[in-house]
């Protein structure tokens, strides 16, 4: 591409508060319209804001996992527009003294880590919401006064992918945290992008590009959908030698396009001022302080450690650190894993490969399961040291592979231990050679004709020896045994 | 012996003793109402159940419970009373009735007071005249072709009139001191932050306080005990403990330092409002407080500073009003139209001019020319007061350089207006507590207001040299003939 892509996000998330940000109302999703209300989020006439300092202690938590300056003096203003969902004509925000600025978050590119920087991380109120029926429209203020946190990016972003990847690497922080819970669906969780191309130029320093706001995403694939519409369309029009106009666009999701919905003429002006009815709040150092001592490990610290203490592959690190509760299963059967280790004697050597075979289990077999019966990770009846368990008799071969996903499925519905299963069902795996032998020799007599192949030199025909030993013993047959017992009896 | 023209605690101490019943004082108060309220129009909202509600009522020492026990008082029509009208004098918040009391209510309600009615006033306070009221004006008792002057003309006129005990107003940038001032009562500003505004219908919320206007300082000290204190809803209530501010009464002034501010007898002064100011120094002289003329040159700087701050807040707080959740609504196509329509026939002219006005200023390219330069002017005035009060311990001004001005006078020269408040609006840019006491009348028999600033939360001051003076005058006591 001729041209240099430079994204910004602005993202609104609420903040997991249990009241709201200057009331003391439920913020709780999904009650019946206009009962969680009172003449404060109402704005009535006469009411006034209280400042809600369960918000600040979030946002300043959000601030540090953003590695982020936190202000020492903060100021609510007012930022001014008219819309019904807007009970004041006001929104409460911050605008000249924010909560947080220069902060940074780190992503994954193809070519290594990048820091994308944070301008900016500031509260405000959500307003409300419309619902629009037939000829009319209907206000529900049960969100009005619910508290955000607006984290604004640089333009650091050089790719619809790289923003994806931001909004991933964000939420699962701010979870993490425990800041929000990040819904999308919800609502929770909402994202606005700015866009702009430049022509690619080496060595001197270029001005930015035109920047068009996109709006209107309600995933994080319409993100990069919508960056990745809006980067092509914006590439056809420089091309041609058309300028770009600074504008904001909607997101039509049925229709995979962005629409024209303002020129920043038309765009408002919010006439920003001082919120009287609410003080400078100062911020102090003790209370940061007392923040920072409370933060969990974070999703950075996280990769490095299961990176170094396991040695995962980065794919492998990046599931655990998105399924916490996958993660905190993981560490849990590498902690049994050891004690069984020492239990049957099995040597230091074959740890880093029970870790792997824990990591497969799983990531893609219970992980599996788990998806298949869409239960929840709380209610699952395998424990940590019954996984650990199979895993070790896994690794001492005791059963094949086929066998052990068997027994994990069977773990998985009735909350058995293995032995206990693998006894019941007699799923031993059988790794005595005279037993093998003189299957081998059977299958042999029976399939002469692909021995005649073999020897001819097609590879396939053992295979399909192996399978039928394996056939012939229900499956409890060490195949690697099976394979080298054929080829010797063969050689001869 | 007319009950309704007693005052609140003389009204309290016969209940005490048995000798007056709740009763007795609002069938005075409404064959008051009943005979002079059709001329004087002090009031928007006057529930007559209210005068037959404690008819049970007998003389009974036992009943009088709360600080305010049984006596009427009249609330200025931007303060939230549940279940009552309120609508700031305007035709925008026809019909609604809040959900909630306003703070100082609830507490009034503790003290057992009863809620008489709401009085008229300037639209959203919007004025000095109780001209801009969607009602129509009130009358000045003192002459019914003159103002009451404003915001809180009708509440000022009321108490004048003896068609209530007490008034609640509200005070912005002279709009308790002022109409006291030319209703010949006394009107007291506490300090910003001395009582919760919450339910006070915001004007300018870093500049508006609820205030007393009553016909004596002893009643100014009684009601801002029951007003007074933090509250939780009010991030701007400050959290210092309130004072017994009657037992501040107490006191003489005896080697008080008082500053006369010089400025204020540069042209633009009545004539008889300075007589009556020089005879009030005298006066304060004699009882033995030390009295020196003082500069405070901000005052020339204090309108304009406060016709950029004032409307600046008033535009945004009244960006809510709006045609959506209540009050007037104006049906049309489109919810633009809506907004329009509903804004162009809710608000009077005078609301009109500063939500212009404030929107301007407050504007992209203009802010830091207006409103970020009006902010340093106004740090400048609280300057100007703290330097002064390292050396007195008050400071005195006429409360309006003119008497009450006839109605119609100024109502199209907003800025002469505007100037009848140049005394009253230097003290709400500087947060500081002032009350405005009788000092005399003209020889058309207009009463003339004197102004004594304090310090922060130091109403007690203010309130022993208002007594002092008030026990050695007899202005409080005459009464306009209607």
């Amino acid at each position: 591409m001729l041209y240099q892509t430079k994204i910004g996000l602005e993202i609104h998330v609420h903040l997991a508060t249990k009241s709201k940000l200057f009331c003391g109302c439920s913020t709780e999703f999904g009650s019946k319209a206009n009962t969680q209300i009172c003449p404060v989020c109402l704005g009535l006439p006469g009411s006034l804001p209280v400042f809600n300092e369960k918000a600040l202690d979030l946002g300043i938590k959000a601030g540090l996992g953003l590695n982020c300056q936190i202000a020492n003096l903060m100021q609510f203003e007012r930022k001014g527009y008219f819309y019904p969902d807007l009970p004041k004509g006001f929104q409460i925000s911050q605008f000249k003294l924010p909560l947080a600025e220069n902060g940074f978050l780190e992503i994954e590119t193809e070519s290594g880590a990048k820091k994308i920087r944070i301008k900016r991380v500031h509260l405000e109120e959500d307003a409300g919401k419309l619902l629009h029926k037939e000829q009319c429209s209907y206000i529900d203020y049960n969100r009005c006064g619910i508290p955000l946190l607006e984290i604004v990016s640089e333009p650091d972003i050089s790719s619809p992918e790289q923003a994806y990847s931001f909004l991933t690497n964000l939420k699962t922080l701010l979870q993490y945290l425990g800041v929000s819970n990040c819904n999308m669906e919800k609502g929770e969780l909402r994202c606005d992008a700015n866009i702009s191309l430049r022509q690619k130029a080496k060595g001197k320093r270029q001005k930015l590009g035109t920047k068009v706001e996109v709006k209107n995403m309600n995933s994080f694939k319409a993100v990069k959908d919508a960056l990745s519409f809006e980067e092509n369309r914006q590439e056809k029009l420089l091309k041609i030698g058309k300028k770009i106009i600074q504008e904001t666009r909607l997101w039509n999701e049925s229709r995979k396009e962005t629409i024209l919905m303002r020129k920043k003429e038309e765009s408002p002006d919010y006439r920003y001022f001082p919120e009287p009815d609410l003080p400078l709040f100062s911020i102090v150092k003790e209370r940061i302080d007392k923040i920072k001592k409370t933060l969990p490990e974070l999703p950075s610290q996280k990769r490095e450690r299961f990176k170094k203490e396991y040695n995962l592959e980065k794919k492998e690190i990046e599931i655990f650190i998105q399924n916490e509760s996958l993660a905190v299963f993981f560490e849990e059967t590498i902690s049994e894993l050891k004690n069984w280790m020492a239990d049957k004697k099995i040597s230091e050597k074959s740890f880093p490969l029970l870790i792997k075979l824990t990591t497969n289990y799983l990531i893609s077999d219970l992980t599996g399961l788990i998806s298949q019966k869409g239960i929840e990770f709380r209610d699952l009846k395998i424990t940590p040291e019954n996984l650990a368990e199979l895993i070790t008799i896994i690794g001492k071969q005791e059963i094949s592979s086929r066998a052990a996903k068997d027994v994990l499925k069977i773990m998985f519905e009735t909350g058995a231990d293995p032995p206990h299963i693998i006894e019941e069902k007699g799923l031993k795996q059988i790794s005595d050679s005279e037993y093998i032998e003189n299957i081998a020799k059977e299958i042999i007599e029976k399939n002469q004709k692909v021995v005649l192949d073999y020897k001819k030199g097609k590879e396939s025909a053992l295979e399909f020896l192996v399978g039928k030993i394996m056939a012939e013993t229900k499956g409890k047959a060490d195949p690697i045994k099976a394979r080298e017992i054929l080829k010797k009896i063969l050689k001869t | 012996m007319n009950l309704n023209q007693l005052t609140a605690h003389e009204l309290l101490n016969l209940m005490k003793k048995g000798e007056v019943s709740p009763q007795e004082i609002l069938d005075s108060l409404f064959k008051r109402i009943k005979k002079i309220e059709k001329k004087v129009k002090s009031f928007v909202f006057l529930p007559p159940t209210i005068f037959k509600k404690k008819c049970s009522d007998k003389p009974n020492s036992q009943k009088v419970i709360g600080g305010l026990s049984s006596i009427p008082i009249a609330i200025k029509d931007n303060i939230c009373v549940k279940g009552e009208p309120t609508t700031c004098a305007s035709k925008i918040l026809q019909g609604f009735k809040p959900p909630y009391d306003g703070t100082v209510i609830q507490k009034l309600k503790k003290a057992g007071a009863i809620l008489l009615g709401k009085t008229n006033m300037d639209e959203f306070a919007f004025g000095s005249s109780c001209e801009t009221s969607f009602y129509g004006p009130t009358h000045n008792p003192w002459d019914l072709e003159r103002v009451p002057g404003g915001s809180s003309g009708g509440s000022a006129a009321a108490v004048a009139a003896d068609e209530t005990i007490l008034a609640l107003g509200s005070d912005t940038g002279g709009s308790i001191r002022q109409p006291a001032s030319f209703c010949g009562v006394v009107g007291l500003k506490p300090t910003y932050g001395r009582v919760s505004r919450y339910g006070l219908i915001a004007f300018a919320s870093s500049l508006d306080q609820i205030g007393t206007i009553t016909k004596d300082v002893t009643d100014a000290a009684l009601l801002l005990n029951i007003i007074s204190g933090y509250d939780p809803k009010d991030s701007t209530c400050a959290k210092i403990p309130v004072p017994d501010f009657r037992k501040s009464l107490k006191d003489n002034i005896q080697g008080l330092k008082i500053g006369v501010v010089k400025e204020c007898f540069k042209k633009g002064l009545d004539k008889e409002v300075g007589e009556k100011i020089t005879d009030s120094v005298k006066l304060f002289e004699k009882l033995g407080a030390r009295v020196k003329k003082i500069s405070l040159p901000c005052l020339d700087y204090a309108i304009s500073c406060y016709y950029i701050l004032g409307p600046a807040e008033a535009s945004s707080n009244l960006a809510r009003f709006d045609g959506v959740q209540y009050g007037l609504r104006k049906e049309v196509k489109t919810l633009k139209e809506m907004y329009e329509k509903t804004r162009e026939f809710g608000f009077g002219k005078e609301a009109k001019r500063r939500i212009i006005l404030g929107t301007f200023v407050l504007s992209a390219g203009y802010y830091d020319a207006y409103y970020l330069k009006a902010l340093k002017v106004r740090a400048l005035i609280k300057n100007n007061f703290d330097r002064v009060f390292k050396n007195y311990h008050c400071i005195i001004t006429p409360t309006s350089p003119q008497p009450a001005f006839k109605i119609g006078e100024k109502i199209a020269d907003p800025i002469s207006m505007y100037l009848s408040d140049i005394f009253t609006v230097p003290v709400n840019l500087a947060g500081l507590p002032a009350i405005s006491i009788p000092c005399g009348f003209t020889k058309s028999d207009l009463p003339i207001g004197l102004q004594i600033i304090g310090k922060p939360f130091d109403e007690e001051t203010i309130l022993r040299i208002a007594y002092n003076f008030e026990k050695n005058t007899d202005f409080h006591l005459k009464k306009p003939i209607l």
